[in-house]
């Protein structure tokens, strides 16, 4: 049986080199799956229909088993992030001091719903499970951030800042 | 590396501390971190250097007072202070060797006295990513105790004696699980640890994992002998980018020190550990779904038996523990399964960290024996509920859990105790709602959870869920009818006997502990049309009930 020869790079962007690192450090096994899709999302920022291709061969996965995984867990983004993204946990803490209302007045504001991109591609609005922050319940991300007791007018002001720029 | 060269280490670490007459100790934990207490630190150690002080300034763990956050410890004063700004560095600096800054000081003698810490006793105390600080505080003494003074058996007679429970929320003896993997025929084996926090309004594992990684591998070090692994997975929340960052980094440093790799302590003993992040699936805490996972499949659980014990990761027998349960080990060893059997209550020993979160004065983390009584976590370590309002329900157990009233706050903690009023110990999220909460808008939103998060391998999860959010969405609207109602409490035993796995089995719980204690909750949003917290948006006009006068 002639031996498995692992797709080309899709492209010459550096950063496929980096995703491939992963496959490689595990020896190209079907294992790998979650841990290389986890590269191609912190270096891409998302999981592109290429991406999952190249990954999947790579791999030896039937595409429709690595679909399967990407949209099974809620971490894998299949479109790119705005350019800035603000993340409302709704963990139980959170939602006990009012993450709700946050999460309500920043869709307002920005017109979209948890989940999407304002169409301009400026903000992202992201729901977090539980960011593991309760003690500063509630708590947002902005950009990665972590901000505690956070007020409507604090979150407002924070979205102000980002619609200017 | 021998008992001698640790206790050397050990010591030429302790020696180098002593030189400073003070310690500053800064948390660095997820809460303060996001309050800058890096900037913090550094800031500190320019003024110790300024005043020319001869003091330390350490970078720690968690030190549990999320509330009061950023926190400063000075040792050996142990004077705490709290909402520490980069303005306050002088004076603080200033202080040392002197009266400390009275208005900066956290005076809360009582949140500290009630606790018994076990799990937690280096977090706050050592910088979690230098291994000779845990080192210096007893740190690996116990796998060395356990590779040249015990046999495998001998390891799980220790713990058996210990009738630890496992911590992630099941309270399975760990003795026992150990005992089942030991006996398992195979020549490959695993360890597992469980570190998918998936509860939400619960960072105990979080906070384990930041605060004392080396524990935790230490722990899973001493279970790969004592089953006979000598491979070992922790599997954690992506979700969580410093513990998987400090985990990383306690993994090399245990690596360079010879207490992972081969021939551990120059025995025959190899082990070392990987990491597998997790990718938001709250299911694959469940162990066959994170066996699963950690194959680089789809989280979903299969049916048992065969339990992991006998056949897990990739068929081989596998040990799967959580986090809390890998730190309990050392200090079991250390000390003796009896030291850990006499603390605690007469079914559950030892003690449990609590994440004690939502309405009340004091949250943040807490370690307390078992079988306290919840008023004495809520009142005392707590510090009440805050702004004048009324506690009305303790939540425990998350999403599997339930809700307990106010008047059963002098049930003591314990894994029986809690089951037998219709919630259960969990992991150790402790929620705390006041009169501002409405119950039957709780058990929706724990509802939405579950249903989301159910993976949909089977029918009565998948769709029962999915049913019973419907339901209780009409309730909380105010256009659910009493039919209504009934058809909830038929699905959540449904739900409940037919599920295939934890998720399914428990979704249930919150409705199930809400409509027990507060059926007029419900009965209010039905009938009256009127959500008593003022939480819910009733939609339906208010109907002109005819009122038979009396």
């Amino acid at each position: 049986m002639p031996a498995f020869t692992p797709p080309p790079l899709p492209s010459d962007d550096k950063r496929w080199k980096i995703v491939n690192g992963t496959m490689r450090k595990n020896g190209f096994a079907r294992y790998a799956l979650i841990e290389t899709l986890h590269t191609v999302q912190s270096s891409f920022g998302f999981l592109d229909d290429e991406a999952i291709r190249f990954v999947a061969q790579s791999l030896r996965v039937p595409l429709s088993q690595a679909y399967g995984v990407v949209t099974f867990y809620h971490y894998f983004n299949l479109k790119p992030p705005g350019k800035h993204t603000i993340t409302v946990c709704t963990g139980t803490a959170c939602y006990i001091k009012g993450s709700g209302k946050l999460l309500e007045a920043a869709e307002k504001r920005l017109g979209i719903v948890e989940g999407q991109t304002t169409g301009d591609g400026k903000i992202s609005l992201m729901a977090a499970r539980c960011v593991g922050a309760c003690g500063r319940a509630p708590v947002v991300l902005a950009d990665g951030e972590l901000q505690g007791q956070m007020t409507g007018e604090q979150m407002a002001e924070q979205l102000e800042r980002w619609i200017v720029e | 590396m021998t008992a001698e060269e640790l206790e050397q280490i050990a010591q030429s670490t302790r020696a180098e501390y002593a030189k400073f007459d003070h310690e500053i100790n800064v948390c660095m934990g997820t809460g303060c971190l996001s309050q800058h207490s890096d900037r913090l630190k550094d800031v500190l150690a320019n003024e110790v250097t300024a005043q020319g002080k001869n003091a330390f300034v350490r970078r720690t763990g968690c030190m549990g007072l999320c509330a009061a956050g950023p926190l400063v410890l000075v040792d050996p004063e142990e004077t705490l202070y709290q909402h520490v700004k980069a303005s306050d560095a002088e004076t603080v600096v200033k202080s040392l060797g002197g009266e400390p800054v009275a208005e900066l000081e956290c005076n809360l003698r009582e949140h500290f006295e009630e606790q018994v810490h076990i799990v937690l006793e280096n977090s706050g105390h050592i910088d979690p990513e230098k291994i000779d600080d845990y080192i210096a505080r007893d740190g690996y003494k116990a796998l060395l105790i356990a590779l040249t003074e015990m046999t495998p058996a001998g390891v799980i007679h220790r713990i058996t004696e210990s009738r630890l429970r496992g911590r992630g929320g099941g309270g399975y003896p760990t003795g026992l699980k150990w005992s089942t993997v030991a006996k398992a025929t195979g020549e490959t084996k695993y360890v597992i640890c469980n570190g998918d926090e998936g509860d939400p309004g619960a960072f105990m594992d979080r906070s384990v994992l930041e605060s004392d990684p080396q524990r935790v591998i230490e722990g899973m070090a001493i279970a790969a002998y004592a089953v006979g692994a000598s491979k070992g997975y922790v599997y954690v929340r992506a979700e969580y980018p410093l513990a998987v960052s400090r985990l990383t980094a306690c993994l090399r440093d245990a690596r360079r020190r010879g207490l992972l790799g081969n021939n551990i302590c120059n025995t025959p003993f190899n082990f070392d550990v990987e990491i597998r992040l997790g990718a938001g699936a709250f299911v694959c805490g469940e162990e066959t779904a994170l066996i699963a996972s950690i194959e680089g499949r789809r989280g979903t659980p299969r049916p048992r038996p065969p339990y992991p014990a006998v056949s897990g990761l990739w068929g081989k027998p596998t040990l799967i523990n959580n986090v809390e349960t890998f730190a309990n080990i050392a200090p079991i060893i250390r000390n003796g399964g009896k030291w850990f059997a006499s603390i605690g209550s007469e079914r559950s020993k030892g003690t449990k960290v609590f994440a004690l979160t939502g309405k009340i004065k004091n949250t943040g983390l807490v370690e307390v024996p078992m079988g306290i009584k919840l008023r004495e976590i809520i009142e005392t370590i707590g510090g009440g509920v805050p702004d004048g309002h009324t506690l009305k329900a303790v939540q425990t157990g998350g999403p599997s859990g339930g809700c307990i009233p106010a008047n059963l706050l002098d049930i003591g903690v314990s894994y029986d105790a809690l089951m037998a009023i219709g919630s259960i110990m969990g992991s150790g999220g402790m929620i705390v709602m006041d009169d501002t909460s409405c119950m039957v808008n709780v058990a929706r939103f724990f509802m939405e959870f579950c249903m989301t998060e159910s993976c949909g391998k089977c029918i009565p999860c998948r769709s029962g869920t999915a049913q019973m959010f419907t339901l209780l969405t009409r309730i909380t609207d105010g256009t659910g009818t009493m039919e209504d109602l009934e058809l909830l409490e038929d699905l959540c035993s449904t739900v409940k006997e037919t599920s295939l796995c934890g998720l399914g089995q428990t979704a249930p719980n919150p409705v199930l502990s809400t409509l027990k204690y507060f059926r007029d909750e419900y009965i209010e949003h039905i009938v009256h049309k009127k959500c008593p917290a003022g939480v819910c948006p009733i939609k339906a006009p208010v109907t002109a009930s005819v009122e038979v006068p009396a």
